[in-house]
């Protein structure tokens, strides 16, 4: 369009204000990359900040005006952190939650995701609508009775506790992020494995499987991350099996500066890594679920 | 090998929408049957009937004699190309070819020999380690034909496989295609809404329109005697030429009268006298003539208003009376726009239908 | 065969709703039982009566509204700038993305802490103005006295933690919007700040609803980062539920103020709902 018809028509006018228009062109790309470094910076400085903090040795943590340049290297503080009563156990304890988790919202949520994304049925739109809305509810209101109710059931203060309410936060976000991948595996595919002799559960496991793999193992690194960082219902369902935001939260007042700051760089090592993993992600798995 | 009979298929979605309402069809062993129709007629939902993937709400289908109305696909003995092939992304040529045998436990040495001895056949042999993204169009189409022939089932199934294909390359595989199934011999349904790949592959066509069939017979008979208005129009390039007329009895001889010219009408057409018609005629079965003063009794005169030039013919497009009429001429006949032409149609090619129900009235 | 698929869907449906039906919906019926019970399982109204006339509870809601009034604007103006980067095809579009997307992964108690780092008195905020000349002596900002600054500590702390799930939102809407659209605005000779207000920002309406209303949601349960950065010198409406079951072992009180949270959880998306309203909810 811009390349139609060149100067012979219009004359050095048009050329000029095409001259003008291309200067105001640079001169905003060059903006646009200034604004999008200063945000980038926005957003990696903190990380620069407690990562450097959590790999000092005591006396630096402590020590001030503190430096920007770090000027030695030490795990000090992460040692301490690691070996204060209580962390190991309750950074196992976050493993084993996130994983149970996982395992169930995709063992009860994937086949309902299954059944939104292939089958046309009586009652499809009211669940996908019900699967949406839990979303409104805050976790503070399960929480709660559900510490009441597992009193009674006798699983209070246990990682099963903490893991039946995060499957509960997880799941429909499970149901509606594996349904959008199941819909994106042609069922043309899966049809065309039942005309070569496959079982409709044959079908499923060597087309679509495959081919769902990848977006189920971004869902699954979602769900984990879920249950990784979610701290209110743990401390509400827990008072010794804690997980780890639960300890580090329990213990955050009266525990020196250098153990918050190795705390904070540990539990946020792990997302960082699964964020990276899941980048391609990260539109499909956000974007989608909030239609 | 096997033949196939529907008997009163009825298929409905969502409580009201017959897309398939009560079609009976026998295809013979080794036929190359095409179900030809519109876009929404029902004729994909009938191949995928057949196929097992959807279930009538009411009749029956028997293949080879046995009922398999209610047996999901796998049991069935038939295989499916289909529209956008639907080749495994993640399994490579081979895997692709081969899936259906390794899922009938057949022996490794077998399913080595009859992938490659498929693939031979659609010519993929230097491809067979490929994946599906490293293909091209004509290629993918390539392998689904391939994984459903290395079966060798009882009936094939292709709905539009040439669809997704650029117009040189469907030409080139259609005859291909040709080939491959009369070698094979296996009784084929084909679905298309491309009525030359109708007529060029088809033993028979069945024509199908809003969840019925309106008409089956072979090409030559379906392109020749259209049971309806509906099938003249659909099928051939240009379609049919439909022209009301009025039939009169003028000197005691059957005449269709177009304005003030007329045609001779076969005296069985009696009992339509003094009524509309509808007169079906094909474009190239129309001599027409630059008027040169002299009035003629016999023929129609129209006046050119297009001509297109289509390489061996020449389209003119006219008009009689206020109605469009389409001829095709030799491509160097001396004809403009704005001349008019006398039309002197092939009495024996000509067909008529009811003005009112559209259905032919058979006159031979 | 094909009486069976008709149940199928059911049948995969089955155990998802009844995960849903014992861990969703009980508690929720079971939270307002327990708030408008007392400890003998009487219909009562002292729960609500102990929260309204607690000495915190004016401090919380009023701590909880505040932070929300002023953290949405800024994370959506911030979240519509990165997701108009991200969207404007510069190099390593991706790496721009990932790096906004990062604090997605990030915990509320994690980012807490990191802002702590930030603004305690030996912290980062005073190194740097020391080294200015803006101060002389390292400034308390986190203290009871200061609470103009743990609020701006603890905005500050969620504007960056919070604003990823607001950006991949809206990207994820940019992406939904045909080429062609701005193309022709182009044609038509807008500008870059005409094409966003007049034509982006319309057609980035559903978006923008279902982002502001999950943020406000989530905005209702923040708690663990002002645990972090303010300790016991703030408390939002959260925090008290947890103080109330935790501390002072009553449930009662405790989802009294759950139940008050899902109760303004509602009104905002309803508020939401009619003040952005989608194009179709215009129409119908």
């Amino acid at each position: 369009m811009r390349n139609a018809n060149p100067a012979r028509e219009t004359g050095d006018d048009f050329r000029s204000l095409r001259q003008a228009r291309g200067r105001r062109h640079t001169l905003g790309r060059a903006g646009l990359y200034l604004l999008a470094t200063v945000m980038a910076l926005w957003v990696l400085a903190p990380i620069y900040l407690i990562t450097i903090t959590a790999f000092s040795p005591r006396d630096v943590v402590r020590e001030y005006p503190k430096q920007v340049i770090p000027r030695e290297f030490s795990v000090e503080s992460m040692d301490f952190f690691v070996n204060s009563t209580g962390v190991l156990g309750s950074l196992w304890n976050s493993v084993l939650v996130a994983l149970i988790t996982l395992v169930l919202s995709t063992i009860i949520g994937a086949p309902a995701g299954y059944a939104l994304a292939r089958f046309a049925f009586k009652g499809r739109d009211p669940y996908r609508l019900v699967i949406l809305s839990t979303r409104a509810f805050p976790i503070v209101i399960l929480s709660i009775p559900l510490a009441v109710t597992f009193l009674t059931w006798g699983i209070y203060d246990s990682i099963y506790a903490v893991a039946l309410m995060h499957t509960a936060l997880a799941m429909p976000f499970t149901v509606l992020i594996t349904s959008s991948i199941f819909v994106s595996v042609p069922h043309d595919l899966e049809e065309a494995a039942l005309t070569l002799g496959c079982t409709p559960l044959q079908a499923f496991l060597r087309v679509v499987m495959p081919l769902a793999l990848p977006g189920l193992a971004a869902a699954s690194i979602f769900t984990f991350v879920l249950s990784w960082n979610e701290v209110f219902a743990a401390v509400i369902l827990t008072l010794q099996e804690r997980t780890l935001p639960a300890h580090v939260l329990g213990v955050l007042t009266s525990s020196p500066p250098h153990f918050r700051f190795a705390a904070a760089w540990f539990m946020l090592a792990p997302s960082l890594i699964f964020i990276f993993l899941i980048r391609r992600y990260l539109l499909g798995l956000w974007g989608r679920i909030s239609r | 090998m096997a033949n196939i009979e529907l008997r009163g298929i009825t298929k409905i979605f969502d409580k009201k929408v017959r897309a398939v309402n009560d079609v009976s069809l026998t295809i013979a062993d080794q036929e190359f049957m095409v179900l030809l129709g519109p876009s929404g007629c029902g004729k994909t939902t009938l191949m995928r009937m057949i196929a097992g993937l959807e279930y009538p709400e009411a009749g029956r289908i028997v293949i080879g004699g046995g009922d398999v109305t209610d047996l999901p696909p796998r049991k069935r003995n038939i295989s499916m190309v289909f529209q956008s092939y639907a080749v495994f992304p993640h399994l490579t040529v081979f895997d692709n070819i081969a899936f259906g045998l390794k899922m009938n436990k057949t022996g490794k040495a077998e399913i080595v020999r009859r992938t490659e001895e498929a693939a031979e056949l659609v010519q993929l042999s230097p491809y067979l380690e490929r994946y599906s993204a490293q293909l091209s169009g004509g290629q993918r189409q390539r392998v689904a034909v391939a994984r459903a022939i290395v079966m060798e089932p009882a009936v094939l199934l292709m709905d539009e496989p040439l669809s997704n294909l650029d117009a040189l390359l469907r030409l080139n595989f259609r005859a291909e295609l040709k080939r491959l199934v009369a070698e094979l011999k296996t009784t084929t349904i084909y679905v298309t809404h491309d009525q030359v790949e109708a007529m060029s592959l088809g033993d028979r066509i069945a024509v199908m329109r809003d969840g019925k069939i309106v008409q089956c017979g072979t090409p030559m008979e379906v392109y020749e005697r259209p049971a309806t208005e509906f099938i003249g129009g659909f099928i051939g390039s240009p379609p049919m030429n439909f022209l009301k007329v009025r039939l009169e009895r003028v000197d005691g001889e059957l005449r269709a009268m177009l304005g003030s010219h007329g045609l001779p009408a076969p005296a069985m057409l009696a009992d339509h006298a003094d009524r509309d018609l509808l007169l079906g005629i094909r474009a190239e079965n129309i001599e027409a003539t630059p008027v040169d003063g002299v009035a003629s009794q016999d023929g129609l005169v129209s006046k050119t208003l297009v001509v297109e030039l289509l390489g061996a013919q020449m389209l003119v497009t006219g008009e009689i009376d206020g109605q469009g009429i389409k001829v095709l001429v030799r491509a160097d006949a001396p004809i403009k726009p704005g001349v008019d032409l006398l039309l002197h149609p092939e009495l024996d090619k000509l067909r008529w239908f009811d003005a009112e129900s559209r259905n032919e009235i058979v006159v031979s | 065969m094909a009486n069976r698929a008709k149940w199928t869907p059911y049948l995969l449906l089955l155990p998802s709703a009844v995960y849903l039906a014992v861990f969703f919906a009980a508690p929720m019926a079971q939270a307002f039982g327990l708030a408008f019970q007392d400890t003998d399982n009487n219909w009562s109204l002292d729960s609500w009566r102990i929260m309204f006339s607690d000495a915190s509870f004016n401090e919380a809601l009023r701590t909880t509204l505040v932070l929300i009034v002023v953290i949405i604007p800024i994370q959506f103006v911030l979240a519509m700038s990165m997701a108009l980067v991200v969207n404007a095809k510069l190099k390593f579009s991706g790496l721009w993305l990932y790096i906004y997307a990062i604090p997605l992964g990030i915990s509320e108690l994690a980012a807490g802490i990191i802002w702590y780092a930030v603004f305690t008195q030996q912290g980062w905020l005073n190194s740097f103005l020391q080294g200015l000349g803006v101060v002389e002596r390292p400034f308390i900002f986190l203290s009871y006295e200061n609470q103009g600054w743990l609020i701006f500590a603890i905005v500050l702390a969620e504007a960056w933690r919070a604003t990823s799930i607001v950006m991949v939102i809206l990207v994820a809407g940019l992406q939904g919007i045909p080429r062609d659209y701005l193309e022709a605005a182009d044609v038509f000779g807008a500008s870059s700040w005409q094409k966003v207000t007049r034509v982006i920002l319309p057609l980035l309406r559903p978006s923008l609803q279902v982002a502001l209303i999950l943020r406000i949601i989530l905005a209702f349960q923040a708690f663990a980062v002002i645990i972090a950065i303010a300790g016991q010198a703030l408390t939002v409406l959260p925090a008290e539920a947890y103080r109330w079951y935790q501390d002072y072992r009553d449930p009662h009180v405790a989802a009294a103020y759950a139940s008050l949270i899902l109760f303004l959880s509602i009104a905002s998306t309803i508020l939401v709902l009619w003040l952005v309203p989608t194009r179709e909810e215009q129409l119908g």
